[in-house]
């Protein structure tokens, strides 16, 4: 054995290696999966016969699964793309949880244009917009592998509908998981801004991007694991009586839009929301790179966006 | 802790509070027998004790068709008679549909048709190794039209289910006829398979009770074979 172990950043790989000493710290959980993950996790299974469900290519299934495991008493973890997690059997999300008043912890892979080269198929940027339209989820969008296990053994000891968004994209420090926002950074001294200086609030792995993006501009950069529910209190404050906000997101644009503004609704706003495009599906494939490019999504395209919000034309 | 079993008189009177005396509920009264015989006969309930986590769970997918359970659940006690005299209204814990969350005794929210047989299967699982309880879901020959049934009898066998039974009340409404019969696309997968009418108390609690250790049970309940009850059973 190794004397050094090497942290695991892969949001994927960590989520697989934390479930062995998640499984045997939480004798309630069990994980169910549609065949994706079945053969990394092969390991946890063996040593937690009964406990790690496959139930083959069925997601209607799966969620119905869960629905009944946690009626009977017990924590469900399911996994599979996102595409598959949440859009097919959504119906399964709003009743077989929802409406049978049960919790589970639903985790994703494939997040937004992740899987870039399989294809619209493998893609599901309305991922968190659809899950926040049920009542009762928590969504969580971690930019950093520390940051899923933290998560991950938060949400296992507690009985919440949660929505968690793993992505190839990541950060190079974690932050906070407290569900709250916090800044990250102030205005760089020399440049004007004391106070209020106009805000951008990334979300999860977006924030190395808004980081590099706005480097040499008069904002202020914060940063949230949680979009939903918001922290509205934080965002208040940090937004100050006039808002200039930027908010990006690594999914649908404007998928936090009507929790934002809410959170400002008192007080005169300008704000613009960056995301995943909402009109156009973008037949193309490539790299994750490509499509961030593509979406605006990248630190140039970012940068564009906070610009012309600071110097309106 | 089966609790005392009704007359079926009782019971009609119970579900015309709910249905209105002139307005013929076919969805309800073909289950009336089932759910009368489930909780006459077959399943351990208490209804001083909903939530004992060691009791007999009873799903009923088919949500459209509540009266019959909802008549059921108040001749045992669940909850008061009187809630069946206004159901829908504003106020009424009882729904055209029912509510887990309102109702004592209803053990799943239902009425969008394919959700009971998948929460029935996870919650089998749950119990496995786990409680004494075993899990009846009620589904309807037409509500297996939907696929997520069939994703649900597949894994069911295939994790070798033994406290599951999956009651099929056949009452010939699906669009489309089950070729070859429901119970052989239960039996095919690996379920234990029982078809019988609603003729006979005895026969139907016979079905009804039977489990098997290594494989969930299916009752396919053919409604339309009606008929005279045997003489003894009138008034059981």
């Amino acid at each position: 054995m190794s004397a050094v172990t090497t942290p695991v950043l892969d949001m994927r790989a960590r989520f697989y290696a934390d479930l062995g000493p998640l499984l045997d710290a939480h004798p309630d959980v069990d994980v169910v999966l549609a065949v994706i993950g079945s053969g990394q996790m092969a390991p946890v299974t063996a040593r937690h016969p009964g406990r790690v469900i496959d139930v083959g290519i069925r997601e209607q299934a799966m969620i119905g699964v869960a629905g009944g495991l946690a009626l009977a008493g017990r924590r469900p973890i399911v996994h599979t793309y996102a595409p598959f997690l949440v859009e097919r059997p959504y119906e399964q999300l709003k009743l077989d949880l929802g409406h049978q008043d049960v919790g589970a912890v639903l985790v994703s892979i494939g997040s937004s244009f992740d899987a870039s080269a399989e294809g619209r198929t493998h893609q599901a940027p309305a991922d968190v917009a659809l899950v926040s339209a049920l009542p009762g989820w928590t969504v969580h969008v971690p930019g950093h592998a520390d940051e899923v296990t933290a998560l991950l053994q938060a949400e296992a000891a507690t009985d919440r509908r949660v929505y968690l968004r793993l992505s190839r994209q990541r950060n190079a420090q974690p932050q906070p998981t407290d569900g709250r926002v916090h800044l990250v950074r102030d205005v760089a001294s020399g440049l004007d801004g004391a106070g209020h200086a106009p805000l951008v609030l990334a979300v999860g792995p977006m924030l190395d991007t808004v980081l590099a993006a706005s480097a040499d501009l008069p904002v202020r950069v914060a940063y949230t694991a949680t979009p939903h529910p918001l922290d509205a209190e934080t965002l208040r404050a940090l937004a100050g009586p006039q808002p200039v906000l930027t908010v990006v997101e690594p999914y649908l644009e404007g998928t936090s839009a009507a929790a934002v503004a809410a959170a400002l609704a008192d007080r005169p706003a300008r704000v613009q929301h960056v995301g995943v495009p909402r009109d156009v599906e973008l037949r193309r494939y490539g790299t994750p790179r490509d499509h961030a490019a593509a979406h605006g999504l990248d630190a140039a395209g970012v940068r564009r966006r906070i610009a012309a919000l600071l110097d309106p034309p | 802790m089966t609790t005392t079993p009704l007359a079926p008189e009782t019971l009609e009177h119970l579900v015309a509070r709910v249905t209105g005396d002139e307005k013929h509920d076919a969805s309800a009264h073909s289950t009336l027998d089932v759910v009368r015989v489930l909780y006459d006969r077959v399943l351990r309930v208490d209804p001083d004790r909903p939530d004992d986590p060691h009791r007999d769970r009873f799903l009923l997918s088919k949500g459209h068709g509540p009266a019959s359970t909802y008549a059921v659940l108040a001749a045992h006690g669940f909850f008061p008679a009187a809630w069946l005299d206004d159901v829908a209204a504003r106020d009424s814990p009882l729904g055209h549909h029912p509510d887990r969350v309102l109702v004592p005794g209803i053990e799943i929210g239902s009425g969008s048709l394919g959700h009971g047989l998948p929460l029935a299967v996870g919650t089998a699982l749950g119990l496995r190794g786990r409680s004494p309880g075993r899990v009846v879901v009620l589904v309807g020959d037409a509500e297996l039209d939907e696929g997520s049934n069939a994703e649900a009898i597949q894994i069911a066998a295939r994790l070798g289910l033994g406290n599951l039974t999956c009651v099929v009340v056949d009452n010939h409404s699906d669009s489309h006829g089950w070729p070859g019969g429901i119970a052989a696309r239960f039996a095919v997968e690996g379920w234990t398979t029982t078809d019988v009418d609603t003729r006979s108390d005895d026969r139907l609690a016979t079905a009804l009770r039977r489990t098997e250790p290594d494989r969930p049970t299916a009752v396919v309940v053919d409604t339309t074979r009606r008929g005279a009850r045997p003489a003894a059973e009138m008034t059981a």
